[in-house]
Order: C-alpha cells, then structure tokens, then sequence
C-alpha cells in the first residue's frame, strides 16, 4: 500500500488520504435528520397551535422557555441539514470549479443567516417582549 | 511527452431520461425537489418568526400575506415538501442500515411515503382549520 509508507503513523490511523476529510459531512446529515424528525413533528404541532391567535398570544407562546428552546433546536438542526443538502446538490450539477466554489460560500452565508435571523427572533421573543 | 493524443470519444453512460420513469425514481428526484424547496421555504419561517418579534403590525402583515388565497397555496405546499421530505429521509435512514432494498420492499416505501405524505398533509391541515386559534 502505497498510502503508509509515505504518510505518518498519524495519517494512517485517520485513513483519510489526500481528501483530508472523510464522512463528517455523511454522519452530520444522518444525524441532523435524525433530530429533525421529532423536531419537526413539535414545529408542527406548535404551529397549529398558533394559528389565528392574535400577536400578543402569539409572542407569549413563542417564548415560553419549553417552546423557545424547541424553535432553536429545530431551527439550528434543520439549518445545519439543509446547508449540506444544498452542497451535495451543488457538487452534483455545478461543474465549473469557480461557479461552485462561489454557489458553497453563498450557501453557507444563507443558512448561517437563516439560522442565526430565526435564533435572534426567538431570543428577542423570549427576553425582550 | 510532445504528442500528446486527442482523448478519445468513449460511449457515455446513459443519463435520467433514457430511463421509463419509475416511482422510486421519482420519489428520488421528490426527495431532492422538496429539500430544495424547503431550503428557500426557510425564508418564510425567518420572516415569521421576526415579524412576530418586530411587533403587531408586521406580524399582521405576515398573517394577511399567510391567509391569502396564495399564501395558503404556498403554506400548503411547504406542508406536503416537509412531510415528504421527511418520510423520505426515514426511508434515507432505513436503507443506511442496510434495511428495505428488495424489489418489493422499494416499491412499497415509495408508495407508502407518497400516500403518507399526502395524509399527514390533509391531517395537518384539517386540525390547522379545527384547532386555529383554539381559545383565544
């Protein structure tokens, strides 16, 4: 194997070769899916609940401690999965290694903004009002 | 290294459309569509969670846009993208354990994630319009 006697102990354990990275991506998308299904059944659930209550019910809901954290973690889960979604999707029909490279970081900055918009909504919901 | 050789024309594999279109390969392209739909659908979760922080009259103007004859279309069609968006990745999980791949098997999951899919999404919706608002 040409891989270990070149490459340090260290590298050898890792296996990961020239790629550097492995299967994080794989094992993060499995693992958000995982949270996101419960979590997304609460989303729905609360939701419903909500529905054609006034705005001043509504802020009272939304930030109640139990709501406000599920919000967060469905929000941080689903924006972590769909940011690597959307990578695969790109990695699959972009070609041009500057287009893609651009499209990446572009999506990065949306699900970070999403994710970061929703989570300051919440805390605002939860602290401010 | 001076000749360098034209690659050569070599036989592609055949894409997607050479194919009959199949429930399963459809419930594929289905998975993806409705994960890129949710991705975009986001949006509307950040507008209404800061319209509800910003205060009573955006959350307003949310709430007219939302029970409109289109926001209805929309929020509708965010329902069915993340039910089946989400029956779909349960199959995602059960074929990562190794679990589900027979003939057969495929082909009732594809079926149950549509048909289940399409029921929660009815479901959702008919408690959406009993329960709304509940007591106010």
């Amino acid at each position: 194997m040409a891989v270990g006697r070149m490459s340090t102990p260290l590298s050898r354990v890792r296996g990961l070769g020239t790629a550097r990275s492995g299967t994080e991506a794989f094992w993060r998308q499995r693992l958000t899916a995982v949270a996101n299904v419960p979590l997304t059944i609460a989303f729905v659930f609360i939701v419903i609940s909500l529905l054609g209550r006034n705005h001043a019910a509504v802020v009272q809901i939304l930030g109640a401690p139990l709501i406000a954290v599920i919000l967060m973690l469905f929000i941080l889960s689903i924006t972590a999965h769909m940011r690597i979604g959307m990578q695969v999707i790109i990695e699959d029909y972009v070609h041009d290694e500057g287009t893609k490279l651009v499209l990446i970081m572009a999506n990065t900055f949306f699900a970070v903004a999403v994710a970061f918009a929703c989570a300051f909504a919440l805390l605002m919901l939860s602290f401010k009002v | 290294m001076a000749d360098i050789k034209a690659p050569v024309e070599r036989p592609l594999s055949p894409h997607l459309f050479i194919y009959k279109p199949m429930l399963t390969m459809l419930m594929s392209i289905a998975h993806r569509i409705t994960g890129l739909g949710l991705y975009f659908g986001t949006l509307l979760l950040a507008w209404w969670l800061l319209a509800a922080a910003t205060g009573p009259s955006a959350y307003a103007g949310i709430g007219t846009f939302m029970s409109s004859f289109f926001g209805r279309v929309i929020l509708f069609g965010y329902t069915w993208a993340l039910m089946h968006h989400m029956l779909g990745g349960i199959r995602h999980l059960m074929w990562d354990n190794g679990r589900g791949f027979g003939a057969r098997e495929r082909e009732w999951l594809a079926i149950a994630s549509l048909v289940g899919s399409i029921s929660l999404t009815v479901i959702i919706w008919l408690l959406g319009y009993l329960f709304a608002g509940g007591s106010r």
